[in-house]
């Protein structure tokens, strides 16, 4: 649902009826698609808007956010067990700006425990199902963010993006999703995975939606020391591109056949040429090696003492930790926190994580070459459509399905998933990557090119 | 090649207790991972690594005092705390 039909709704109905309604579906859903509904202050807020004592741009507007991002007193349990009692004492920053424009947080959303996943199929929740067949899985991490939207049980969303934890959803949901450049949108209050791969973003049906929800959230922060501090304002922009279609990203044949159709109109307008990247062959191991290296040392923070699952009796520290450990993280987040304290351990440390952080070069070197020619990059978002559940039981084949998103991210760009149209009744998402801080032409690229497919 | 004792090791370094049969199950994923993972060796040598993306270094801030959270609110997620202390397990064994 658009913010413009939402307003119709509330014109002609008031807030109050058309949150009740909306908090109605979400009872009923089967999606699964949030973890906690903020009900009763979601209401409060329905009647403070129709009263006139909501003000903002987003005011009387229901937004979920995902679990990993603090709200104050409201349960945030990242999907684990381990902070499934959890309740912040702060504001994220993007919350405390959600809040300051009028918006009505309807929900935290259901994902992947930690953000550690790519089908939400590792929720100690149970699986976000997706909106257009209820026996394939939503997409991951921010699966609920994404659900939630395509399904009119929010009209927009927060996600988190550590390796395309935004932009795959987005995809498998056929909706908007994007991943700002790293910096852009303060991290303050969201919990860390990944630091240096990780970026809060907006989920919407529509590209005016998104661009609004980004204005809000992006800015100036000092609690995040890696902000860059500018701001963003979504301007028309209507000029011929250079756009790359990147070789090294692919998608099987269902998926393939939207992209080629989806190229065909971009070509319309711009110009389209393919390009390579070669140290796109060793993306993925790098980002994986780098992910699971920073999770081992970020959920260290996790023994059972200042906050999270905790033990009835303290035993001696070692004994405690590794049973609060054990009983609190599901087995994809112990694989993780595992497999980066072997990749950083003594003597494997330049073989895997140094190697790693230069293959991160490599990327940004390819990246960059390619900017010099080129406005605009873009590939099928995910290789293939939303997967059956349980289809990804081996978590190598997993992390492979990430294979189209996760270069982004070790080179810090800003990357949009665009719904192109559906393939045996399921969403394919087409990936539009640009340089740093360039979210304003990706936004009118996806604009134009979501409408175009429309009409 | 991922031996039974890595994995304990590893599980060690993480202070994560795994049981026999999820040490086998991981040893399994591990060895598969591991050697996806090594292909990075034929990945070109010669550059620096890349730690941070954005070229921000040395954010300070003013030392000025900010606000903070009360000793109520920091206490407020622990479920061992005692006169209004944290209360953590023994570290002398």
């Amino acid at each position: 649902m658009r913010i413009t039909e939402w307003k119709e709704k509330v014109e002609s109905h008031g807030c109050y009826d058309a949150v009740s309604e909306m908090l109605e579906r979400i009872e009923k859903s089967k999606l699964n698609g949030y973890i906690t509904v903020c009900k009763d202050d979601a209401l409060k807020m329905a009647e403070k808007y129709d009263r006139g004592e909501l003000k903002g741009r987003l005011a009387g507007i229901p937004v979920a956010v995902k679990d990993n991002i603090s709200t104050k007193g409201i349960l945030t349990t990242c999907a684990s067990k381990m902070l499934s009692d959890y309740k912040p004492v702060f504001d994220a920053h993007v919350v405390e700006r959600l809040k300051a424009e009028g918006a009505i947080i309807i929900g935290k959303a259901n994902m992947d425990e930690f953000a550690m996943g790519t089908t939400t199929e590792t929720s100690y929740y149970g699986v976000v199902r997706n909106p257009y067949d209820l026996d394939r899985v939503a997409g991951g991490s921010s699966g609920g963010s994404a659900a939630v939207v395509a399904a009119d049980e929010a009209v927009l969303s927060l996600g988190s993006d550590t390796g395309g934890s935004i932009r795959c959803p987005a995809s498998f949901c056929g909706i908007y999703g994007l991943k700002p450049t790293y910096g852009l949108v303060s991290r303050y209050g969201l919990i860390p995975y990944a630091n240096s791969l990780e970026q809060i973003g907006p989920m919407a049906d529509s590209i005016d939606d998104l661009a609004l929800l980004l204005e809000v959230i992006a800015g100036k922060d000092r609690r995040d020391s890696t902000n860059s501090g500018k701001e963003f304002k979504f301007v028309p922009e209507d000029r011929k591109l250079k756009v790359g279609v990147i070789a090294e990203m692919g998608g099987n044949e269902d998926v393939m056949k939207r992209f080629s159709e989806a190229v065909e109109v971009i070509k319309e307008k711009h110009e389209v040429k393919e390009v390579s990247m070669p140290s796109f062959k060793y993306a993925l191991a790098a980002y994986y090696i780098i992910a699971m290296s920073e999770a081992s040392s970020n959920l260290a923070r996790y023994d059972g003492v200042r906050y999270g699952y905790a033990l009835e009796k303290l035993d001696s520290w070692r004994r405690y930790f590794s049973k609060v450990r054990a009983e609190g993280f599901g087995d994809e987040v112990k694989r993780r926190i595992m497999l980066g304290s072997y990749a950083l351990s003594a003597g494997y440390y330049g073989k895997y994580y140094l190697k790693a952080q230069k293959v991160r070069t490599l990327v940004i070197r390819d990246f960059k070459k390619a900017f010099e020619e080129y406005d605009i990059l873009i590939s099928p978002t995910m290789p293939s459509l939303p997967f059956k559940i349980g289809e990804l039981a081996d978590p190598l084949t997993m992390y492979k399905a990430d294979v189209n998103t996760v270069p982004i991210n070790l080179a810090g760009l800003p990357a949009l998933s665009v719904p192109i149209g559906f393939e045996r009744g399921l969403p394919v998402g087409l990936q539009v990557i640009g340089n740093y801080f360039s979210e304003n032409t990706l936004l009118n690229l996806g604009k134009w090119l979501g409408e175009r497919l429309q009409s | 090649m991922v031996s039974i004792e890595d994995v304990y090791h590893t599980a060690e370094l993480a202070k994560i207790e795994i049981t026999e049969e999820q040490a086998k199950k991981f040893r399994k994923e591990f060895e598969k991972i591991i050697d996806y993972f090594n292909i990075l060796d034929e990945a070109e040598e010669d550059v620096e690594p890349t730690f941070h993306v954005l070229p921000i270094t040395n954010v300070f801030r003013e030392d000025v005092e900010g606000e903070y959270l009360s000793q109520e609110e920091a206490l407020s997620n622990a479920k061992h705390k005692e006169e209004g202390y944290f209360k953590g397990p023994r570290v002398v064994e």
